[in-house]
């Protein structure tokens, strides 16, 4: 029996491969349209939150939805004239503070983890983190209750201390894992040349972590300015912070959309800014994070 | 990662310096002690008042400077929030001793309950006190509403009750006639007529959205009027019973015949927008729905609609009662100071305050029966004063129910698990409005809800 082969045609084989390279070339820009549109898809809410705030409350309201319209700063001075200003005092407050306190306090406590182990440092570690694992609401009431037997409800110090103990553990571990990243052998070389643990820190390890230090400080600041269950059940008239001013703009009668998202807009604001300001130092701090 | 260790390393070792220690003390106490020179006033007497932030509550707020002008040595601080979180974060302060506030917005559905557990204080005294301030002058359903033992615990601030709202030209147009006193039965063949979705066109607008202040407000007057209850004088639970069934499947099947697309996420706000929008021919809602659908600014159907009494079946009437109203907790340490904004704030000059200043269709309504009376509001509210006035009259429990309660409350239950329960059933009738589960197995599940709930309000009370 014999067996012929047909050698395949060459015209079929670069057909394929024309076909191949249109697939690769359809798959690439169907991608790159998913990707646009994903894009689209997160970002579209924020546009949408910018654009209401600019509406009178009746286009706001109305449906279908208005997409043209003459924008009014209405919305704004009434947020303005609602005494925002005190509410933003407070939250730059809360945030600052505790902000500067985390790093204060997770600087040393992180350095202690990574660079000179302590003993028991896995152990240690897994405490600091096993103090997000309880739900914030789960211990709202002993909080509430203590903070009310020693007069500290309602009180700017109270919310620093619980955000500082809300971002702490989360600052220890960031911290941590950007000073493993740091040689040893540079500090072993600090150390020969004669440098004390004070100046190995400032001269050699903080500006080497500076990219970290500010991506952990821009979380706190994110986390704390955003804080919102803490504020509304331990504040009142003296203490509140911006998203507390925030809910206060809703009601259940009568039309709130366009002003809360004027108010929305404010708020995001300074965080928008912040991130602005760090962006180079965050986008390097948060990918040397990511390839540990 | 591990280093080695190097020669060098105890010298590096932080100490726990006292140093250290001292720092960290100084940094709390001067974070604790910011709390005292936060953007905080310094009169004789700060009032922090809670109040609910509708439009009414920032309307007193904007007109303070009355207040002050005749108290100089009070200081006043507002704490406005949304119903939901308002309620919450008052309920806590005060059954915790918290002593935030001085003064709170409470309603009639807390006021009982927090003058028999001593949580706030008794306001006879001071209103007899207080010269022309004329208890005798509020709408009497509301003052019983708000009164433990004979006294008045909280006072009114505004009230409503709940009546049906419907388009008058299009009645007409269609050449129907609303009844002087309708049944649900009449309602339903008129809504199931003038139905339209084609244009997106509701013949009724009823909030379809969990909560018991959302969809079992108005469903639980049909209850009542359809002869159910939640717990009978033994507090049975009551929520299978064949009225109740009845009742629930008569809304469901309505919503579903003619109410507004998406029923099982619409509630009040919702409807707001639908009926004033001119998307609904009619809607059974709160009386306080008048101030916008009235209001050209924001409503389509700005004098188009007249008002009918609430649907009734079974009973002579059947309207809810509801009043925001102000209270003193016990733990104020200004308790003079927090009546004289209180008596400010619900007195017959602080209504003629707000007529004269914003405006007589802002008025906080059905609180006072004199209010009914200046020519001004009778003027501005002619459509819809006379309704509201007869639906706060006739808003009681021997008129509107079939059998007697161990409770008090209309479109509520007046015992602390209410607020829980209520939600708990109201996500079983939003799940069967939503065609997720029929009548009979929402109900079912409510009532398994219900009979702990009565067991344990029963053993707590021992």
């Amino acid at each position: 029996m014999t067996t012929t082969i047909i050698p395949p045609a060459p015209a079929p084989l670069s057909a394929e491969r024309k076909s191949r390279e249109a697939r690769r070339r359809f798959t690439g820009s169907s991608i790159t349209t998913l990707t646009w549109l994903l894009a689209f898809v997160f970002f579209a809410p924020v546009i949408w939150l910018v654009m209401t705030a600019f509406k009178p409350e009746s286009a706001a309201a109305s449906n279908p939805p208005v997409f043209f319209f003459v924008p009014t700063f209405e919305q704004f001075e009434a947020v303005l004239a609602n005494g925002a200003g005190a509410y933003f005092l407070n939250s730059l407050i809360a945030t600052g503070l505790s902000t500067v306190l985390v790093i204060v306090l997770a600087v040393p406590a992180s350095y202690a983890l990574s660079i000179r182990p302590v003993k028991k440092t896995s152990d240690v570690l897994f405490f600091f983190i096993s103090t997000k694992m309880l739900p914030v609401v789960a211990v709202i009431m002993p909080i509430y209750v203590i903070a009310g037997q020693i007069k500290v409800l309602d009180n700017i110090g109270t919310l620093v201390v619980l955000y500082t103990a809300m971002n702490l553990p989360i600052a220890v571990w960031m911290m941590r894992s950007f000073f493993q990243e740091v040689p040893a052998e540079v500090l072993e070389a600090a150390s020969m040349d004669g440098a004390g643990l004070i100046k190995t820190l400032r001269t050699i390890l903080i500006p080497m972590v500076t990219p970290g230090l500010a991506a952990t400080a821009l979380i706190c600041v994110i986390f704390a300015w955003n804080e919102f269950f803490f504020a509304l059940n331990l504040t009142a008239a003296n203490a509140a912070t911006v998203p507390v001013f925030l809910v206060s703009q809703m009601t259940s009668e009568g039309l709130f959309l366009a002003k809360l998202s004027a108010a929305s807009v404010l708020a995001s604001l300074p965080v928008v800014i912040a991130g602005w300001v760090a962006q180079k130092q965050l986008v390097r701090g948060l990918s040397m994070g990511a390839v540990k | 990662m591990k280093f080695p260790p190097f020669s060098a390393a105890k010298a590096h070792r932080p100490r726990p310096g006292k140093k250290a220690a001292g720092w960290l003390a100084l940094a709390a106490a001067a974070t604790l002690a910011l709390g005292g020179c936060a953007p905080a006033g310094a009169a004789q007497d700060t009032l922090v008042v809670a109040i609910v932030a509708n439009p009414q509550m920032k309307d007193a707020i904007s007109l303070q400077d009355d207040f002050k002008a005749k108290h100089p040595n009070v200081n006043v601080k507002f704490v406005t929030l949304p119903e939901n979180e308002a309620r919450a974060k008052i309920t806590a302060s005060v059954a915790t001793g918290g002593g935030e506030f001085d003064v709170v917005m409470i309603s009639n559905y807390e006021t009982e309950m927090w003058a028999a557990n001593g949580w706030i204080e008794n306001l006879q005294p001071l209103a007899d006190a207080t010269d022309g301030y004329d208890t005798g002058d509020f709408i009497p359903t509301i003052k019983d509403a708000l009164s433990y033992q004979g006294d008045m615990y909280s006072v009114p601030f505004y009230g409503e009750s709940s009546f049906l709202v419907y388009r008058e030209d299009l009645f007409k147009e269609a050449g129907i006639t609303m009844p002087a006193h309708p049944t649900w039965d009449e309602i339903g063949a008129i809504a199931r007529q003038l139905n339209n979705p084609e244009d997106d066109f509701a013949g009724i607008c009823l909030r379809g959205l969990a909560g018991w202040g959302e969809v079992m407000a108005p469903l639980d007057t049909v209850i009542n009027t359809y002869g159910g209850q939640w717990f009978d004088s033994d507090w049975n639970a009551k929520l299978d019973s064949p009225e109740v069934k009845a009742a629930v499947t008569d809304y469901v099947d309505l919503l579903h015949d003619a109410g507004q697309p998406g029923a099982a996420t619409s509630g009040y706000g919702d409807c707001i927008t639908r009926y004033s929008q001119g998307k609904a021919a009619m809607w059974y809602d709160a009386t306080a729905m008048v101030s916008s659908i009235e209001d050209p600014a924001s409503s389509l159907v700005a004098g188009k609609s007249q008002y009918a009494p609430a649907p009734v079946e079974k009973t002579e009437s059947a309207g809810w009662l509801y009043s925001w109203s102000l209270a003193i907790p016990t733990t104020t340490k200004h308790k003079d100071a927090a009546w004289d904004f209180i008596s400010w704030m619900t007195n017959k000059d602080y209504i003629k305050l707000v007529g004269n200043k914003i405006g007589w269709e802002r008025v906080p309504p059905g609180s006072r029966q004199s209010t009914y009376e200046i020519p001004e509001y009778a003027a501005v509210a002619e459509a819809y004063a006379k309704p509201t006035l007869d639906a706060m009259y006739s808003a009681k429990q021997a008129t509107s129910m079939v059998n007697p309660v161990p409770y008090p409350g209309l479109q509520f239950v007046a015992i602390p698990e209410f607020q829980d329960l209520g939600t708990r059933v109201s996500q079983q009738v939003s799940a069967a409005i939503a065609g997720q589960k029929s009548v009979d197995d929402a109900l079912k599940q409510a009532q398994q809800y219900a009979e702990p709930v009565a067991k344990s309000y029963q053993e707590g009370g021992k």
